[in-house]
């Protein structure tokens, strides 16, 4: 089976029922994405299919065929995405594990909405969990990476 | 005390009660009563949790026979498809997985908010039915066709994991709507009883 995986395809010999998520650290070694509760409930998982959040530890590669999947480490060459930026500034992980959940959920909420209310950004980020509670520092930087007026966790007013 | 018991124990038997046929309902001569028996035992599908879970009266679906806010805490979004980086899809495949219990079935999505039912009584779910800027611009024979043959109606029918199940079978509801529809789709009198 053909899968494009950050804009380079590639071939793997599984089954089609697979969860994309095995496919992409236990066949391809891309390991950024990471394995959660495994059932959908905590976006620890989500990469994007075309663009959109997916919970690839649901979702079987055969839904991949024909399509663009991009992982954490395919979002941009060198960390310098305006979200990997703002993480690092906010200083956003604590223990880190939901990270890269967290920023695909949030990179696929501003490719269709670049400047998202507070709202928006707690509906789309509503299912993404962090047990350490980063959640502040979250929508934080994802205002920062839209170039909103935030409040910084870390400095008061922006 | 014991007689609120026993009426619990009848509305459970009659909850657990196969799904009638319309043939069953031909001993009603008047074509319009019959129409609203069929309609009513129609609703025995229409008002079960996993049929209103998706026809809420909000934004966000409800999970379980008891009607929980789905958790997390999605929404419905422009297209009731969810919201950026929260699809609907983003979960749900295209069938039930059993191992991580998520439903599923094609197209999962949920009904636009004038086609909420959650709360309605079986008249004004039946006036509401026949009124095409409430039914998603259906006629009553487009209403029969999804009633039977839709796949994420039928899978009220499949829910997968310990879900209770609609009672009856998808074709058997389908041919409930379409005798109701033949009959003259007729509608119950309003009782306020939800």
């Amino acid at each position: 089976m053909k899968l494009n995986v950050n804009g380079v395809e590639r071939v793997v010999e599984v089954d089609p029922e697979m969860p994309i998520l095995w496919a992409l650290r236990d066949i391809l070694g891309l390991t950024g994405t990471k394995f959660g509760c495994g059932q959908a409930l905590c976006g620890a998982c989500t990469v994007h299919l075309d663009g959109e959040g997916i919970r690839s530890c649901v979702t079987p590669v055969r839904r991949a065929e024909g399509k663009q999947i991009t992982t954490i480490e395919g979002l941009s060459p060198d960390g310098s995405h305006p979200l990997q930026k703002a993480w690092v500034s906010q200083c956003v992980p604590q223990c880190g594990f939901c990270q890269a959940g967290q920023i695909m959920t949030a990179a696929a909420l501003l490719a269709k909405v670049p400047k998202p209310s507070a709202e928006q950004i707690d509906a789309s980020m509503s299912g993404n969990l962090c047990r350490c509670g980063t959640y502040l520092r979250i929508r934080s930087a994802i205002e920062e990476a839209a170039g909103l007026k935030g409040t910084s966790v870390l400095g008061g007013s922006k | 005390m014991i007689a609120a018991c026993l009426l619990s124990i009848a509305a459970s038997a009659a909850a657990k009660a196969p799904l009638k046929a319309p043939d069953q309902f031909q001993q009603i001569a008047n074509r319009e009563e019959r129409s609203r028996a069929l309609f009513n035992e129609a609703t025995r599908v229409l008002f079960h949790p996993r049929c209103v879970n998706c026809h809420p009266n909000g934004d966000s679906p409800l999970q379980g026979d008891e009607h929980r806010v789905h958790d997390p805490a999605v929404v419905r979004g422009a297209s009731d498809r969810g919201v950026p980086g929260m699809q609907c899809a983003a979960c749900h495949q295209d069938k039930n997985l059993e191992l991580a219990r998520v439903p599923g079935a094609p197209e999962w999505h949920l009904a636009p908010r004038q086609m909420f039912w959650m709360g309605r009584t079986a008249a004004s779910l039946c006036a509401q039915l026949k009124d095409k800027s409430r039914n998603g611009g259906k006629t009553l024979e487009q209403i029969v066709e999804h009633s039977g043959h839709d796949p994420l109606v039928g899978w009220g029918w499949n829910p997968g994991w310990q879900r209770t199940p609609a009672p009856g079978t998808q074709e058997q509801f389908g041919a409930l709507m379409a005798a109701w529809v033949r009959d003259g789709a007729a509608c119950p009198k309003e009782t306020g009883k939800k």
